[in-house]
């Protein structure tokens, strides 16, 4: 290869490097922002989090039975989904206690299984925390497929899933299948973990959910703009994590939340002075 | 098939509802047992009991919530069901308008004339969590008729709304009745404000203690035993000052094993 001038060298091996991993970043925001958004009203947080630490027990498998690791831990996570639909049904136990066992007995199942594979070299730290470089261009179509059918599963069910939300008898009465929703809300939930992992890793992928949308929910008045508002919010934490990512050294997964975190606290901060001096305007006036 | 249907609504003799020796259990407890009611249409019913008689319950297996461990349910076929449900709380987190909210339903063309018709139209770019108890009634109710529903049922609806507000939203629901010829079924706790329109009282305690028109009722000496020389002294009162609206056509049977029949 011949020498060539350094500045040239590093504008072509940015953009080689980071164009897929920021392409990516920026479709998965675009479906967070409006799935974050029921994990957020249905207070699915913690749904979110133990189907994430399933995920690592999808890549053991996967790697053993030698399939694919996406659809491994997609398949891990919409088999953890069921289950944890299913158990809601019982009564004895209440779901935050199901949950912590589950999400910690799957991480650590995930852990073990991986130890007897000794020959087996995995970057452990990528999967707990993200390696977005390590997104390439193969990897895109899968991001972007994946994206669009979620994108087109919620559109599509847009007004039941949001009846459902708001109550979900008033929905049954009305003909809308409660449960089938529920369940489908938690497949998706499933999938868009498999794809986020490579960005921000099982650890930090509900933060991708919840932070956006929940930056969001200040400068809303309806669910859409809401929704639109999450996507935006999180594309740009990924824009600017990446960014922090690239020019400070910094892991991409933490920089990602730690931007979204960031635009987080400057909207609840905006919002907190700008209803004081709402009230202050008001009361002078009187 | 057209005409056929047609002929179907003229009729007002034929029943919306019809459930057959309900019976329900959950968790080895029984819930509701021996239930036996019609409901026609154009009809007002209101049932009411203590608390833990079953009431709610009795709401979800009529909406198709519960199915019933034994006996029968009858709706009539394509019936539909506008319900405002007892505790509807608005999640903080889900930034909806009202108008949003009347137009999350399937056919809602008609959202401005419903919200009209409750006196709520000028609450439309308002928040639904910032409403009261009393509006947040009213939003449903309008709601429910946008459906341009069969039958209405409402649970508890009149529940934190003072006396006043409670007399006008029993009003709109008889106006709303009178408007789209539905038939209506109220659970109520409240004894001592039953609808002055209801045809029919049903009050429960797991099974129908007795059933029948208001001021048939109220003499019951079931009715008594179970809320009370007060209460139904009250519930007497009450229907006295407001006899005038409709004639006194409920039988009753004595005891608590009565069975209602109508005419």
């Amino acid at each position: 290869m011949a020498p060539s001038p350094v500045v040239a060298n590093v504008g072509i091996s940015m953009i080689e490097i980071l164009l897929p991993a920021l392409l990516g970043g920026l479709i998965l925001a675009m479906v967070t922002g409006p799935l974050g958004c029921f994990v957020v009203w249905r207070r699915m947080s913690y749904f979110g989090d133990t189907l994430a630490h399933s995920a690592l027990l999808g890549v053991a498998f996967g790697l053993f039975l030698e399939i694919n690791t996406s659809v491994a831990i997609t398949g891990g996570c919409a088999v953890m989904a069921i289950i944890l639909v299913v158990l809601q049904q019982q009564k004895q136990l209440a779901v935050d206690t199901l949950l912590g066992i589950l999400a910690h007995s799957s991480l650590s199942l995930g852990l073990v299984t991986l130890s007897f594979m000794p020959q087996i070299q995995i970057d452990l730290m990528a999967y707990l925390f993200g390696d977005l470089l390590a997104i390439d261009w193969t990897d895109l179509p899968w991001i972007a497929a994946g994206a669009c059918a979620v994108l087109a599963l919620i559109g599509f069910n847009w007004r039941s899933l949001l009846l459902t939300t708001l109550h979900e008898e008033l929905a049954a009465v009305e003909g809308i299948p409660v449960r089938s929703l529920r369940l489908l809300l938690m497949l998706l939930m499933s999938l868009v973990i498999a794809l986020a992992m490579k960005v921000v890793g099982v650890l930090l992928v509900t933060s991708l959910l919840i932070i956006p949308a929940a930056t969001a929910r200040f400068y809303s008045r309806t669910p859409e703009q809401m929704a639109l508002l999450a996507s935006l919010c999180g594309m740009l934490a990924v824009l600017s994590g990446l960014g922090l990512s690239w020019w400070l050294n910094t892991p991409a997964g933490p920089s990602v939340v730690l931007a979204g975190f960031f635009f987080f606290s400057a909207a609840l901060t905006a919002r907190l002075i700008g209803k004081r001096l709402q009230a202050k305007i008001a009361f002078q006036r009187e | 098939m057209r005409s056929t249907r047609a002929a179907y609504s003229l009729s007002a003799d034929i029943s919306l509802i019809d459930l057959h020796n309900v019976s329900l259990w959950i968790d080895n407890r029984s819930i509701l047992s021996n239930i036996q009611f019609s409901l026609r249409a154009n009809e007002i019913m209101t049932i009411i009991g203590p608390n833990g008689a079953g009431k709610s319950s009795l709401a979800r297996v009529v909406l198709g919530l519960l199915k019933p461990t034994s006996g029968q349910i009858k709706r009539k076929a394509g019936l539909r069901i506008g319900y405002v449900p007892q505790n509807f709380h608005v999640d903080s987190t889900f930034p909806v308008t009202v108008k949003r909210f009347m137009q999350l339903a399937e056919n809602s063309v008609n959202w401005q004339q419903s919200l009209q018709q409750t006196n709520m139209d000028a609450f439309a770019d308002q928040a639904l969590s910032s409403l009261s108890g009393g509006e947040l009634q009213r939003v449903l109710l309008a709601r429910a008729l946008q459906l341009k529903p069969q039958l209405l049922v409402l649970d508890e609806p009149a529940q934190g709304i003072d006396i006043s507000g409670q007399t006008e939203f029993y009003q709109l629901i008889r106006e709303a009745r009178d408007q789209i010829h539905c038939s209506v079924l109220l659970i109520s706790h409240d004894l001592h404000l039953v609808m002055a329109a209801t045809d029919q009282v049903l009050c429960l305690n797991q099974h129908i203690c007795c059933a029948g028109h208001p001021a048939t009722v109220s003499n019951d000496p079931a009715f008594i035993h179970l809320f009370g020389e007060q209460a139904a002294r009250s519930l007497a009162v009450y229907h006295h000052h407001h006899d005038h609206h409709h004639h006194a056509d409920g039988t009753i049977a004595s005891g608590s094993e009565c069975r209602h029949k109508h005419d």
